[in-house]
């Protein structure tokens, strides 16, 4: 006899996948965000130097498909004989993925902040961790706001593509409890209506920061 | 007045600029500049566009970086790749902007207080009242509070003024700074110039005031395409121009 699924054995399951796609995103933004603050930071301090890495960085994960990067992630650290979870392969390849794109994205920022308060901080003496800081960055910040949390969006859904190396995070359980349930059409829709409400409130957020610096800066 | 030996005797140059050359690429924009300023000393540099004055002032503390020559501001010589000898320097030098570059997130005050809290290690009482004082004395005592946006323009530049001054630099650099300017608000400006050249700032401005250069200037220095092409006195240098290229230039500005 087929084993029987009530919808809340669905929804439970799918709660709980949810929660690793969370765990997932979180990891892939902190992380990110704190390499891309590393790239960003290097990339200003000294352009002739750190420029062109930083540019190959950012066009070599932002020109290439994330599935892409999520396979070289897992089956490249295989190849050197470094076992590890998909936890870690997943962890990698969207860290690695989020600090490209953030730190491109407050690249911009701190571009469009202009070049007269640098000399400005520079003039009165200030050294540069403290122009970026007490200068620069406070304006850039009210800047990056908004595309930052639209871009945690990205990420959300991007985690999705970890699912074909094994992680086990919503869509994939999605996937395998439509295989056991025989009830695709509900199983999805369910995930759909998670990732959505993960992902709106956010949206949500990004759209009212926008409105509110813009208002700030008028 | 001191003699022409006291003038150029090296101990007594605040500013000391010797064979300096700059260039964007192949483009020489600073071709060999020799400059000394003794303390108080008031210069006006004067000169059509492009001549390089700009550049000249922004290569006295450190902005724009030369190629050749030496530059030694209160026996502190310039030196780009010393994070603390720069530091040093620049405490010694102010610079005013002709776009006020003011930190447009801070208040009035916050501007004021910012460096002297971070650089001078100066405690927040001390900053403060300090801030309040130097707002006093460019006539804005009651901005302490309010935001640069919030200011006119002849206002924000007293305050970019006063923030210079908080550094207690030795030597003041202006750059245009009435240019952007309302004609009506330029006069508010100029009389605290005046006011600090009066009490013994050392000045090196950049300056289309004519006027103002010759009142309160002890000397002016015209330059032309890079160099310092006739230097003096202004009543001599305006009322008697050597080189066709001045006499040029102040008949351009007659017009
Ligand atoms: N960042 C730069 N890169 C390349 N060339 C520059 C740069 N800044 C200035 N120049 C060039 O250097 C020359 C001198 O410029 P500078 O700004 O010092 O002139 P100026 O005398 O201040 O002129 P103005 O009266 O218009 O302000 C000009 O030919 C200018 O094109
Ligand atoms: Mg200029």
């Amino acid at each position: 006899m087929m084993p029987q699924f009530s919808y809340w054995d669905i929804l439970r399951n799918l709660i709980y996948a949810g929660e690793l796609t969370v765990m997932l995103s979180l990891i892939a933004f902190i992380g990110g965000g704190i390499v891309g603050m590393v790239l960003l930071l290097a990339r200003v301090w000294r352009p002739q130097v750190f420029g062109s890495v930083f540019n190959i960085y950012v066009q070599l994960f932002q020109g290439t498909p994330l599935l892409m990067q999520l396979f070289l992630s897992y089956f490249g650290l295989r190849l050197f004989g470094i076992e590890v979870s998909v936890w870690v392969s997943a962890g990698l390849a969207l860290t690695l993925y989020t600090s490209a794109f953030l730190a491109e994205i407050w690249r911009g920022c701190v571009a469009s902040i202009p070049k007269g308060q640098w000399e400005a901080g520079a003039s009165l003496a200030l050294s540069f961790g403290e122009q970026m800081r007490y200068v620069v960055a406070p304006q850039a910040m009210r800047i990056a706001i908004p595309p930052t949390v639209g871009f945690l969006v990205q990420v959300i859904k991007g985690t999705a593509l970890a699912s074909v190396i094994g992680f086990a995070e919503l869509t994939r359980a999605g996937n395998m409890i439509a295989n056991v349930t025989y009830q695709p059409f509900t199983v999805f829709a369910t995930v759909g209506l998670l990732y959505f409400c993960l992902c709106y409130p956010i949206s949500l957020t990004a759209r009212y920061l926008e409105r509110k610096t813009n208002a700030v800066r008028r | 007045m001191p003699s022409a030996a006291e003038a150029t005797a090296p101990h007594k140059r605040i500013v000391d600029i010797n064979a300096l050359r700059k260039s964007y690429g192949d483009n020489e924009v600073l071709k060999g500049i020799d400059l000394h300023v003794r303390p108080g000393e008031v210069v006006a540099i004067i000169g059509k566009s492009g001549s390089g004055k700009s550049t000249l002032l922004r290569c006295i503390n450190g902005l724009e970086e030369f190629q050749d020559g030496g530059l030694v501001v209160d026996g502190k010589p310039l030196l780009y790749d010393n994070a603390s000898a720069m530091r040093a320097l620049r405490q010694s030098v102010g610079m005013i902007f002709q776009s006020f570059n003011l930190f447009p997130h801070l208040s009035v005050g916050r501007n004021i207080m910012l460096a002297p809290s971070l650089v001078k290690k100066r405690d927040k009482t001390a900053a403060r009242v300090q801030a309040e004082a130097l707002l006093e004395r460019v006539g804005l005592e009651d901005k302490f509070d309010a935001m640069p946006e919030q200011l006119s323009g002849g206002q924000q530049q007293r305050v970019a003024i006063a923030r210079a001054l908080a550094m207690d630099p030795k030597v003041l650099l202006c750059d245009e700074i009435t240019s952007a300017l309302d004609p009506e608000l330029v006069g508010e400006v100029l009389g605290v110039v005046e006011g600090l050249a009066k009490e013994g700032m050392t000045l090196l401005m950049v300056t289309h005031e004519m006027r103002f250069a010759r009142k309160v200037s002890d000397r002016v220095v015209f330059m032309h395409q890079g160099r310092v092409h006739e230097m003096g006195p202004p009543a001599e240098l305006f009322g008697n121009p050597q080189t066709a290229e001045l006499r040029q230039f102040l008949s351009s500005l007659q017009e």
